[in-house]
Protein backbone atom coordinates (compact mmCIF):
# COMPACT_ATOMS: atom_id res chain seq x y z
CA UNK A 1 0.00 0.00 0.00
CA UNK A 2 1.41 3.67 -0.43
CA UNK A 3 2.51 4.93 2.90
CA UNK A 4 2.58 9.07 2.05
CA UNK A 5 0.71 11.68 1.77
CA UNK A 6 -1.83 13.51 -0.65
CA UNK A 7 -2.67 16.70 -1.22
CA UNK A 8 -6.13 15.45 -2.20
CA UNK A 9 -7.83 12.06 -2.05
CA UNK A 10 -11.18 11.48 -4.27
CA UNK A 11 -13.35 8.56 -3.55
CA UNK A 12 -15.15 7.62 -6.40
CA UNK A 13 -14.28 7.33 -10.20
CA UNK A 14 -17.85 8.88 -11.36
CA UNK A 15 -18.22 11.49 -13.64
CA UNK A 16 -17.46 14.08 -10.61
CA UNK A 17 -14.37 12.25 -8.79
CA UNK A 18 -13.10 12.27 -12.57
CA UNK A 19 -13.97 15.75 -13.15
CA UNK A 20 -12.24 16.42 -9.77
CA UNK A 21 -9.16 14.35 -10.07
CA UNK A 22 -8.59 15.27 -13.25
CA UNK A 23 -8.70 19.02 -12.66
CA UNK A 24 -6.22 18.82 -9.36
CA UNK A 25 -3.87 16.64 -11.79
CA UNK A 26 -3.19 18.54 -14.13
CA UNK A 27 -2.73 21.56 -11.88
CA UNK A 28 0.48 19.24 -10.86
CA UNK A 29 -1.14 18.23 -7.29
CA UNK A 30 -0.54 15.16 -5.71
CA UNK A 31 -4.19 13.24 -5.75
CA UNK A 32 -4.97 9.89 -5.16
CA UNK A 33 -8.47 8.35 -6.28
CA UNK A 34 -9.66 5.79 -4.82
CA UNK A 35 -12.48 3.23 -6.59
CA UNK A 36 -14.13 0.55 -5.10
CA UNK A 37 -15.15 -1.22 -8.48
CA UNK A 38 -12.93 -3.52 -10.26
CA UNK A 39 -12.81 -0.85 -13.11
CA UNK A 40 -13.68 2.38 -13.08
CA UNK A 41 -17.57 2.15 -14.48
CA UNK A 42 -18.29 -1.24 -12.98
CA UNK A 43 -20.28 0.44 -10.18
CA UNK A 44 -21.94 3.75 -12.13
CA UNK A 45 -25.07 3.52 -14.07
CA UNK A 46 -26.70 6.02 -16.61
CA UNK A 47 -29.16 6.88 -19.03
CA UNK A 48 -26.84 7.70 -20.96
CA UNK A 49 -27.07 11.60 -22.70
CA UNK A 50 -23.15 13.73 -21.99
CA UNK A 51 -23.34 17.20 -22.41
CA UNK A 52 -20.54 18.23 -24.43
CA UNK A 53 -19.93 21.70 -23.23
CA UNK A 54 -19.37 20.79 -19.79
CA UNK A 55 -16.72 17.81 -20.45
CA UNK A 56 -15.13 20.65 -23.36
CA UNK A 57 -14.43 23.03 -20.17
CA UNK A 58 -12.21 19.56 -18.69
CA UNK A 59 -10.50 18.01 -21.37
CA UNK A 60 -11.33 20.49 -24.85
CA UNK A 61 -10.52 17.78 -27.34
CA UNK A 62 -12.00 15.00 -25.86
CA UNK A 63 -13.89 14.27 -29.28
CA UNK A 64 -10.58 12.75 -30.21
CA UNK A 65 -10.58 9.62 -28.54
CA UNK A 66 -13.59 9.17 -26.00
CA UNK A 67 -16.14 6.60 -26.70
CA UNK A 68 -18.96 8.24 -27.62
CA UNK A 69 -22.49 6.66 -29.24
CA UNK A 70 -24.45 8.60 -31.39
CA UNK A 71 -24.51 12.31 -31.24
CA UNK A 72 -28.46 13.78 -30.44
CA UNK A 73 -30.31 15.48 -33.36
CA UNK A 74 -33.58 14.39 -32.29
CA UNK A 75 -35.57 14.60 -29.11
CA UNK A 76 -39.40 13.59 -28.79
CA UNK A 77 -40.97 13.82 -24.96
CA UNK A 78 -43.83 11.44 -25.01
CA UNK A 79 -47.14 11.86 -23.30
CA UNK A 80 -48.51 8.69 -22.98
CA UNK A 81 -51.69 6.44 -21.44
CA UNK A 82 -51.94 2.97 -21.92
CA UNK A 83 -52.33 2.84 -25.78
CA UNK A 84 -50.80 5.59 -27.17
CA UNK A 85 -48.57 8.72 -27.13
CA UNK A 86 -48.89 12.08 -27.57
CA UNK A 87 -45.81 13.78 -28.39
CA UNK A 88 -43.33 16.70 -29.11
CA UNK A 89 -40.60 16.55 -31.08
CA UNK A 90 -37.74 18.46 -32.14
CA UNK A 91 -35.41 17.53 -34.82
CA UNK A 92 -32.87 19.54 -36.44
CA UNK A 93 -30.48 18.87 -38.70
CA UNK A 94 -27.95 21.97 -36.67
CA UNK A 95 -27.73 19.46 -34.57
CA UNK A 96 -25.71 17.82 -37.32
CA UNK A 97 -22.18 20.32 -36.20
CA UNK A 98 -18.67 19.84 -36.19
CA UNK A 99 -19.10 19.74 -32.76
CA UNK A 100 -22.29 18.03 -31.34
CA UNK A 101 -23.91 19.58 -28.62
CA UNK A 102 -25.30 15.95 -27.03
CA UNK A 103 -23.96 12.28 -27.34
CA UNK A 104 -25.30 9.14 -25.91
CA UNK A 105 -22.83 7.31 -24.14
CA UNK A 106 -22.40 3.74 -22.18
CA UNK A 107 -20.98 4.36 -19.03
CA UNK A 108 -18.61 1.60 -18.07
CA UNK A 109 -16.83 2.07 -21.68
CA UNK A 110 -16.70 6.62 -20.89
CA UNK A 111 -15.71 6.05 -17.20
CA UNK A 112 -12.42 3.85 -18.50
CA UNK A 113 -11.91 6.57 -21.23
CA UNK A 114 -11.61 9.30 -18.62
CA UNK A 115 -10.39 7.08 -15.58
CA UNK A 116 -7.34 6.88 -18.23
CA UNK A 117 -7.06 10.66 -19.01
CA UNK A 118 -6.92 10.92 -15.08
CA UNK A 119 -3.85 9.03 -15.09
CA UNK A 120 -2.22 10.72 -17.71
CA UNK A 121 -3.01 13.65 -15.94
CA UNK A 122 -0.55 12.48 -12.75
CA UNK A 123 -3.03 11.12 -10.54
CA UNK A 124 -2.90 7.99 -8.70
CA UNK A 125 -5.95 5.42 -9.32
CA UNK A 126 -6.66 2.37 -7.06
CA UNK A 127 -9.68 0.13 -7.57
CA UNK A 128 -10.79 -2.62 -6.27
CA UNK A 129 -10.24 -0.78 -2.92
CA UNK A 130 -13.37 0.24 -0.68
CA UNK A 131 -13.21 2.69 1.40
CA UNK A 132 -14.37 2.26 5.03
CA UNK A 133 -13.99 5.23 7.08
CA UNK A 134 -13.22 9.43 6.88
CA UNK A 135 -10.38 9.82 9.56
CA UNK A 136 -10.61 12.45 11.58
CA UNK A 137 -8.36 14.58 13.22
CA UNK A 138 -8.72 13.75 16.92
CA UNK A 139 -8.13 17.13 18.44
CA UNK A 140 -10.47 19.12 16.07
CA UNK A 141 -12.33 17.27 13.92
CA UNK A 142 -11.12 18.08 10.23
CA UNK A 143 -11.33 15.07 7.86
CA UNK A 144 -7.55 14.12 6.99
CA UNK A 145 -7.80 10.74 5.11
CA UNK A 146 -9.15 7.59 5.02
CA UNK A 147 -9.41 3.86 5.47
CA UNK A 148 -9.96 1.40 3.32
CA UNK A 149 -10.22 -2.07 3.24
CA UNK A 150 -6.91 -2.79 2.14
CA UNK A 151 -3.84 -3.50 4.68
CA UNK A 152 -1.58 -0.86 5.19
CA UNK A 153 -3.38 1.79 7.89
CA UNK A 154 -4.86 5.68 6.69
CA UNK A 155 -4.01 7.18 3.72
CA UNK A 156 -3.41 10.88 4.15
CA UNK A 157 -4.63 14.34 2.42
CA UNK A 158 -5.09 17.83 2.53
CA UNK A 159 -8.30 17.61 1.17
CA UNK A 160 -10.94 14.43 0.96
CA UNK A 161 -13.40 15.15 -1.98
CA UNK A 162 -16.22 12.61 -1.73
CA UNK A 163 -17.47 11.87 -4.86
CA UNK A 164 -19.10 8.61 -3.48
CA UNK A 165 -22.79 8.65 -5.56
CA UNK A 166 -26.32 9.49 -4.61
CA UNK A 167 -26.00 7.04 -1.41
CA UNK A 168 -22.82 8.01 -0.42
CA UNK A 169 -22.31 5.63 2.58
CA UNK A 170 -19.10 7.61 3.80
CA UNK A 171 -20.11 11.01 4.42
CA UNK A 172 -23.74 10.49 5.90
CA UNK A 173 -22.17 7.91 8.47
CA UNK A 174 -19.84 10.49 9.17
CA UNK A 175 -22.44 13.27 9.71
CA UNK A 176 -21.18 15.37 7.33
CA UNK A 177 -24.53 15.28 5.65
CA UNK A 178 -28.07 13.45 6.11
CA UNK A 179 -28.85 10.52 4.32
CA UNK A 180 -31.40 11.40 1.25
CA UNK A 181 -35.33 10.56 1.62
CA UNK A 182 -37.20 8.16 -0.28
CA UNK A 183 -39.05 10.66 -1.26
CA UNK A 184 -36.37 12.59 -3.15
CA UNK A 185 -34.94 9.80 -4.65
CA UNK A 186 -36.05 8.11 -7.95
CA UNK A 187 -35.23 4.62 -8.48
CA UNK A 188 -34.93 3.92 -12.06
CA UNK A 189 -33.70 0.20 -13.68
CA UNK A 190 -32.52 -0.06 -17.34
CA UNK A 191 -31.93 -2.46 -19.69
CA UNK A 192 -29.58 -2.71 -22.42
CA UNK A 193 -31.39 -3.76 -25.61
CA UNK A 194 -28.46 -4.78 -28.68
CA UNK A 195 -29.68 -4.46 -32.03
CA UNK A 196 -28.12 -4.06 -35.53
CA UNK A 197 -26.86 -0.48 -36.60
CA UNK A 198 -29.01 -0.16 -39.60
CA UNK A 199 -32.30 -1.16 -37.66
CA UNK A 200 -31.83 1.33 -35.13
CA UNK A 201 -30.99 3.88 -38.60
CA UNK A 202 -34.11 2.72 -40.10
CA UNK A 203 -36.15 2.31 -37.10
CA UNK A 204 -35.95 5.94 -35.20
CA UNK A 205 -34.78 7.31 -38.80
CA UNK A 206 -31.22 8.20 -38.30
CA UNK A 207 -27.77 7.70 -39.94
CA UNK A 208 -24.30 7.35 -39.41
CA UNK A 209 -23.35 9.00 -36.19
CA UNK A 210 -26.74 10.39 -35.64
CA UNK A 211 -28.98 9.80 -32.42
CA UNK A 212 -32.60 10.25 -31.15
CA UNK A 213 -34.01 9.99 -27.60
CA UNK A 214 -37.45 9.54 -26.15
CA UNK A 215 -38.45 10.38 -22.78
CA UNK A 216 -41.84 9.56 -21.58
CA UNK A 217 -44.20 10.32 -18.94
CA UNK A 218 -47.85 8.98 -18.13
CA UNK A 219 -49.89 5.93 -17.23
CA UNK A 220 -46.34 3.88 -17.54
CA UNK A 221 -45.87 5.29 -14.00
CA UNK A 222 -49.44 4.20 -12.72
CA UNK A 223 -49.79 7.18 -11.24
CA UNK A 224 -46.13 7.57 -9.55
CA UNK A 225 -44.24 10.69 -10.07
CA UNK A 226 -41.76 9.12 -12.90
CA UNK A 227 -40.30 8.78 -16.54
CA UNK A 228 -39.31 6.02 -18.87
CA UNK A 229 -36.80 6.69 -21.56
CA UNK A 230 -35.40 4.99 -24.33
CA UNK A 231 -32.07 6.44 -25.96
CA UNK A 232 -30.15 5.25 -29.16
CA UNK A 233 -26.61 4.02 -28.98
CA UNK A 234 -24.44 2.80 -31.98
CA UNK A 235 -25.74 -0.64 -31.57
CA UNK A 236 -27.80 -0.76 -28.38
CA UNK A 237 -30.90 1.21 -26.76
CA UNK A 238 -31.00 1.50 -23.47
CA UNK A 239 -34.32 1.96 -22.45
CA UNK A 240 -35.74 2.31 -18.77
CA UNK A 241 -37.94 3.54 -16.00
CA UNK A 242 -38.05 5.27 -12.90
CA UNK A 243 -40.22 6.44 -9.97
CA UNK A 244 -39.64 7.94 -6.70
CA UNK A 245 -38.59 5.37 -4.08
CA UNK A 246 -41.46 6.34 -1.68
CA UNK A 247 -43.91 6.04 -4.17
CA UNK A 248 -42.60 2.88 -4.92
CA UNK A 249 -42.89 1.65 -1.73
CA UNK A 250 -46.57 3.49 -1.18
CA UNK A 251 -47.64 2.16 -4.23
CA UNK A 252 -46.71 -1.52 -3.44
CA UNK A 253 -45.36 -1.48 -7.63
CA UNK A 254 -41.80 -3.11 -8.68
CA UNK A 255 -39.74 -1.47 -10.79
CA UNK A 256 -39.24 -4.58 -12.65
CA UNK A 257 -42.96 -5.08 -13.57
CA UNK A 258 -43.01 -1.42 -14.47
CA UNK A 259 -40.21 -1.57 -16.90
CA UNK A 260 -41.71 -5.07 -18.31
CA UNK A 261 -45.43 -3.38 -19.22
CA UNK A 262 -43.45 0.42 -21.03
CA UNK A 263 -41.27 -2.38 -23.16
CA UNK A 264 -45.01 -3.84 -24.00
CA UNK A 265 -46.18 -0.30 -24.65
CA UNK A 266 -47.27 -0.92 -28.04
CA UNK A 267 -45.27 2.22 -28.85
CA UNK A 268 -42.10 1.38 -27.66
CA UNK A 269 -42.35 -2.68 -28.82
CA UNK A 270 -42.20 -2.18 -32.31
CA UNK A 271 -38.96 0.15 -31.24
CA UNK A 272 -37.35 -2.68 -29.48
CA UNK A 273 -38.22 -5.94 -31.23
CA UNK A 274 -35.69 -8.36 -31.83
CA UNK A 275 -33.34 -7.00 -29.78
CA UNK A 276 -30.93 -9.05 -27.50
CA UNK A 277 -31.10 -7.91 -23.94
CA UNK A 278 -27.42 -7.66 -22.34
CA UNK A 279 -27.74 -6.11 -18.80
CA UNK A 280 -30.22 -5.02 -16.88
CA UNK A 281 -29.28 -2.22 -13.91
CA UNK A 282 -30.31 -0.50 -11.07
CA UNK A 283 -29.58 2.86 -9.76
CA UNK A 284 -30.68 5.83 -7.40
CA UNK A 285 -31.06 9.37 -8.73
CA UNK A 286 -31.26 12.21 -6.97
CA UNK A 287 -34.29 14.39 -6.96
CA UNK A 288 -34.81 16.49 -4.51
CA UNK A 289 -33.17 19.51 -6.37
CA UNK A 290 -32.00 22.67 -4.48
CA UNK A 291 -33.97 21.71 -1.45
CA UNK A 292 -32.01 18.64 -0.95
CA UNK A 293 -28.35 20.07 -1.69
CA UNK A 294 -26.35 19.73 1.72
CA UNK A 295 -23.24 21.32 3.49
CA UNK A 296 -20.80 21.41 0.42
CA UNK A 297 -17.79 21.82 2.35
CA UNK A 298 -16.08 21.45 5.61
CA UNK A 299 -13.10 21.43 7.48
CA UNK A 300 -10.74 19.33 5.12
CA UNK A 301 -13.76 17.84 2.34
CA UNK A 302 -16.16 19.05 -0.13
CA UNK A 303 -18.45 16.88 -1.40
CA UNK A 304 -19.49 16.96 -5.41
CA UNK A 305 -21.87 15.26 -7.84
CA UNK A 306 -24.62 12.52 -7.15
CA UNK A 307 -23.78 12.52 -3.61
CA UNK A 308 -24.43 16.15 -3.29
CA UNK A 309 -27.47 15.67 -4.96
CA UNK A 310 -26.73 17.89 -7.78
CA UNK A 311 -29.39 16.68 -10.68
CA UNK A 312 -32.06 18.53 -12.66
CA UNK A 313 -34.70 16.05 -12.83
CA UNK A 314 -36.71 18.77 -14.79
CA UNK A 315 -34.48 18.88 -17.87
CA UNK A 316 -32.71 15.18 -16.71
CA UNK A 317 -29.28 16.42 -16.31
CA UNK A 318 -27.34 15.20 -13.75
CA UNK A 319 -23.71 14.12 -15.03
CA UNK A 320 -22.72 17.35 -16.15
CA UNK A 321 -24.11 19.24 -12.94
CA UNK A 322 -21.42 16.35 -11.50
CA UNK A 323 -18.76 17.01 -14.07
CA UNK A 324 -19.19 20.58 -13.47
CA UNK A 325 -19.26 20.28 -9.40
CA UNK A 326 -16.24 18.38 -9.50
CA UNK A 327 -14.05 20.62 -11.63
CA UNK A 328 -14.92 24.01 -9.98
CA UNK A 329 -14.60 22.10 -6.26
CA UNK A 330 -11.29 20.91 -8.02
CA UNK A 331 -10.44 24.71 -9.04
CA UNK A 332 -11.13 25.97 -5.53
CA UNK A 333 -8.81 23.28 -4.03
CA UNK A 334 -6.29 24.38 -6.06
CA UNK A 335 -6.87 27.82 -5.45
CA UNK A 336 -6.57 27.15 -1.52
CA UNK A 337 -3.16 25.26 -2.41
CA UNK A 338 -1.84 28.05 -4.38
CA UNK A 339 -2.45 30.32 -1.44
CA UNK A 340 -0.15 27.87 0.76
CA UNK A 341 -3.82 28.06 3.39
CA UNK A 342 -5.01 25.24 5.11
CA UNK A 343 -7.83 22.91 3.76
CA UNK A 344 -10.39 24.60 6.42
CA UNK A 345 -14.35 25.01 5.83
CA UNK A 346 -13.57 28.51 6.26
CA UNK A 347 -11.12 28.57 2.42
CA UNK A 348 -13.30 25.71 0.83
CA UNK A 349 -16.47 28.21 1.29
CA UNK A 350 -14.70 28.92 -2.13
CA UNK A 351 -16.09 26.21 -3.87
CA UNK A 352 -19.65 26.52 -2.71
CA UNK A 353 -19.12 30.51 -3.69
CA UNK A 354 -17.95 29.51 -7.15
CA UNK A 355 -20.70 26.70 -7.21
CA UNK A 356 -23.63 28.50 -6.29
CA UNK A 357 -22.49 31.34 -9.46
CA UNK A 358 -22.16 28.25 -12.07
CA UNK A 359 -25.55 26.64 -14.08
CA UNK A 360 -25.42 23.97 -11.54
CA UNK A 361 -27.04 26.32 -8.42
CA UNK A 362 -28.51 28.61 -10.71
CA UNK A 363 -30.82 26.08 -12.45
CA UNK A 364 -31.68 23.90 -9.75
CA UNK A 365 -32.52 27.19 -7.65
CA UNK A 366 -35.11 27.51 -10.62
CA UNK A 367 -36.90 25.34 -10.28
CA UNK A 368 -36.52 24.61 -6.40
CA UNK A 369 -41.05 24.00 -6.06
CA UNK A 370 -40.91 21.49 -8.78
CA UNK A 371 -40.17 18.20 -6.91
CA UNK A 372 -42.84 19.20 -4.34
CA UNK A 373 -45.70 20.01 -6.95
CA UNK A 374 -44.84 16.65 -9.12
CA UNK A 375 -44.93 14.24 -5.87
CA UNK A 376 -47.97 15.45 -4.24
CA UNK A 377 -50.22 16.11 -7.11
CA UNK A 378 -48.16 13.12 -9.22
CA UNK A 379 -51.48 11.10 -9.78
CA UNK A 380 -52.53 13.93 -11.57
CA UNK A 381 -49.93 14.90 -13.42
CA UNK A 382 -48.76 11.12 -14.00
CA UNK A 383 -52.26 9.76 -15.04
CA UNK A 384 -55.14 11.98 -15.16
CA UNK A 385 -54.09 14.81 -17.47
CA UNK A 386 -52.21 12.25 -20.23
CA UNK A 387 -55.15 10.43 -20.23
CA UNK A 388 -56.97 13.78 -21.28
CA UNK A 389 -54.49 14.35 -23.49
CA UNK A 390 -54.44 11.17 -25.28
CA UNK A 391 -58.24 11.49 -25.24
CA UNK A 392 -58.50 15.29 -26.74
CA UNK A 393 -55.74 13.70 -29.37
CA UNK A 394 -57.71 11.34 -30.67
CA UNK A 395 -61.11 13.31 -30.23
CA UNK A 396 -59.18 15.82 -32.71
CA UNK A 397 -57.65 13.36 -35.17
CA UNK A 398 -60.49 10.99 -35.41
CA UNK A 399 -63.23 11.50 -38.27
CA UNK A 400 -66.21 10.15 -37.60
CA UNK A 401 -69.20 12.96 -38.71
CA UNK A 402 -69.09 14.63 -35.48
CA UNK A 403 -69.57 18.25 -36.03
CA UNK A 404 -66.10 19.69 -34.74
CA UNK A 405 -67.66 22.22 -31.79
CA UNK A 406 -69.38 19.35 -30.39
CA UNK A 407 -65.67 17.86 -30.28
CA UNK A 408 -64.33 20.90 -28.96
CA UNK A 409 -66.92 21.11 -26.28
CA UNK A 410 -66.69 17.54 -25.63
CA UNK A 411 -62.90 17.87 -24.79
CA UNK A 412 -63.26 20.98 -22.74
CA UNK A 413 -65.90 18.95 -20.43
CA UNK A 414 -64.20 15.97 -20.30
CA UNK A 415 -61.16 17.90 -18.83
CA UNK A 416 -63.73 20.06 -16.33
CA UNK A 417 -65.57 16.65 -15.28
CA UNK A 418 -61.72 15.28 -14.25
CA UNK A 419 -60.22 17.98 -12.99
CA UNK A 420 -62.97 20.82 -12.47
CA UNK A 421 -62.33 24.79 -13.54
CA UNK A 422 -60.89 25.40 -10.30
CA UNK A 423 -58.51 22.53 -10.12
CA UNK A 424 -57.46 23.05 -13.94
CA UNK A 425 -56.33 26.75 -13.10
CA UNK A 426 -54.66 25.82 -9.91
CA UNK A 427 -52.68 23.09 -11.45
CA UNK A 428 -51.84 25.75 -14.34
CA UNK A 429 -50.86 28.35 -11.75
CA UNK A 430 -48.76 26.15 -9.53
CA UNK A 431 -47.00 24.86 -12.79
CA UNK A 432 -46.42 27.71 -14.31
CA UNK A 433 -44.76 29.62 -10.44
CA UNK A 434 -42.90 26.08 -10.27
CA UNK A 435 -41.47 26.81 -13.50
CA UNK A 436 -40.48 30.30 -13.29
CA UNK B 1 -48.50 -17.99 -9.58
CA UNK B 2 -48.05 -14.40 -10.47
CA UNK B 3 -45.19 -13.82 -7.81
CA UNK B 4 -43.96 -17.38 -9.09
CA UNK B 5 -43.58 -15.86 -12.48
CA UNK B 6 -42.11 -12.31 -11.62
CA UNK B 7 -40.03 -13.86 -9.57
CA UNK B 8 -38.55 -15.88 -13.08
CA UNK B 9 -38.53 -12.81 -14.83
CA UNK B 10 -36.25 -10.93 -12.60
CA UNK B 11 -33.53 -13.58 -11.93
CA UNK B 12 -33.79 -14.03 -16.21
CA UNK B 13 -32.50 -10.23 -15.97
CA UNK B 14 -29.82 -10.99 -13.53
CA UNK B 15 -28.13 -14.12 -15.60
CA UNK B 16 -27.20 -11.16 -17.99
CA UNK B 17 -25.23 -9.35 -14.94
CA UNK B 18 -21.43 -10.34 -14.04
CA UNK B 19 -21.12 -10.27 -10.29
CA UNK B 20 -17.79 -11.37 -8.25
CA UNK B 21 -19.59 -13.06 -4.95
CA UNK B 22 -17.74 -12.63 -1.75
CA UNK B 23 -18.69 -15.71 -0.52
CA UNK B 24 -20.14 -15.83 3.33
CA UNK B 25 -19.57 -12.21 3.39
CA UNK B 26 -22.96 -10.50 2.63
CA UNK B 27 -22.92 -6.75 2.72
CA UNK B 28 -26.60 -6.25 3.65
CA UNK B 29 -27.80 -7.62 6.69
CA UNK B 30 -31.61 -7.48 7.77
CA UNK B 31 -32.15 -7.22 11.27
CA UNK B 32 -33.77 -10.17 13.43
CA UNK B 33 -37.21 -9.39 14.03
CA UNK B 34 -40.69 -10.22 15.23
CA UNK B 35 -42.46 -8.82 12.40
CA UNK B 36 -41.13 -6.55 9.48
CA UNK B 37 -42.56 -2.74 9.79
CA UNK B 38 -44.18 -1.14 6.36
CA UNK B 39 -40.64 -0.38 5.03
CA UNK B 40 -38.89 -3.63 5.81
CA UNK B 41 -42.08 -5.87 4.10
CA UNK B 42 -41.69 -3.16 0.94
CA UNK B 43 -38.54 -4.12 0.21
CA UNK B 44 -40.00 -7.61 -1.27
CA UNK B 45 -41.61 -5.62 -4.17
CA UNK B 46 -39.11 -2.28 -4.48
CA UNK B 47 -35.70 -3.97 -4.76
CA UNK B 48 -35.21 -4.33 -8.19
CA UNK B 49 -33.56 -7.21 -8.31
CA UNK B 50 -35.51 -9.29 -5.60
CA UNK B 51 -33.33 -9.76 -3.15
CA UNK B 52 -35.95 -9.93 -0.09
CA UNK B 53 -38.24 -12.58 0.62
CA UNK B 54 -40.73 -13.31 2.91
CA UNK B 55 -39.91 -16.87 4.55
CA UNK B 56 -42.71 -19.07 6.09
CA UNK B 57 -42.64 -17.21 9.69
CA UNK B 58 -43.19 -13.69 7.94
CA UNK B 59 -39.97 -12.34 8.45
CA UNK B 60 -38.33 -10.88 5.88
CA UNK B 61 -34.63 -12.42 4.64
CA UNK B 62 -32.24 -11.05 1.99
CA UNK B 63 -30.46 -12.80 -0.30
CA UNK B 64 -27.88 -10.34 -1.19
CA UNK B 65 -26.12 -12.45 -4.39
CA UNK B 66 -27.97 -10.49 -7.15
CA UNK B 67 -27.73 -6.63 -5.70
CA UNK B 68 -27.36 -4.34 -7.87
CA UNK B 69 -25.64 -1.78 -5.02
CA UNK B 70 -28.75 0.77 -5.82
CA UNK B 71 -28.94 1.29 -1.90
CA UNK B 72 -32.99 1.87 -2.13
CA UNK B 73 -33.05 -0.61 0.67
CA UNK B 74 -30.18 1.48 2.94
CA UNK B 75 -32.77 4.74 1.98
CA UNK B 76 -35.74 3.05 3.25
CA UNK B 77 -34.31 0.59 5.72
CA UNK B 78 -31.31 1.80 7.63
CA UNK B 79 -32.62 4.95 9.32
CA UNK B 80 -34.60 2.39 11.39
CA UNK B 81 -31.88 0.02 11.63
CA UNK B 82 -33.44 -3.08 10.39
CA UNK B 83 -31.55 -3.58 7.63
CA UNK B 84 -27.17 -2.86 7.60
CA UNK B 85 -26.06 -1.72 4.24
CA UNK B 86 -22.08 -1.46 3.41
CA UNK B 87 -20.48 -1.38 0.18
CA UNK B 88 -18.81 -5.27 -0.81
CA UNK B 89 -15.15 -5.53 -0.29
CA UNK B 90 -12.99 -3.44 -3.19
CA UNK B 91 -13.69 -5.31 -6.47
CA UNK B 92 -16.80 -7.38 -5.40
CA UNK B 93 -20.59 -7.34 -6.52
CA UNK B 94 -21.81 -6.33 -9.49
CA UNK B 95 -19.53 -5.32 -12.27
CA UNK B 96 -21.61 -3.58 -15.25
CA UNK B 97 -20.55 -4.15 -18.34
CA UNK B 98 -22.43 -1.17 -19.50
CA UNK B 99 -24.16 0.61 -16.70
Amino acid sequence: MIAEEFDAIVIGAGMSGNAAAYTMASHGLKVLQLERGEYPGSKNVQGAIMYANMLEKIIPDFRDDAPLERHLVEQRLWVMDDRSHTGIHYRSDDFNETKPNRYTIIRAQFDKWFSRKVREAGATVLCETTVTELVRDAANGKVIGVRTDRAGGVLYADVVVLAEGVSGLLGTRAGLREMPKPETVALAVKEMHFLPEEVIEQRFGVKGDEGCVIEAVGTISRSMAGLGFLYTNKESVSLGIGCLVSDFAAAKESPYALLDAFKNHPSIRPLIAGSEVKEYAAHLIPEGGHKAIPQLFGDGWVVVGDAAQLNNAVHREGSNLAMTSGRIAAEAIVQVKRRNDPMTGRNLTLYKAMLDKSFVVKDLRKYKDMPALLHTNSSNFFTTYPRLISQAAQNFMRVDGTPKIEKEKATTAAFIKERSRWGLVSDAVRLAFAWR
Amino acid sequence: MTIAVTKFRVEDKLYQNRYLVDPGRPHIKVRPHERPSTNLLALTHVCPAKCYEVNDKSQVEITADGCMECGTCRILCEPSGEIEWNYPRGGFGVLFKFG
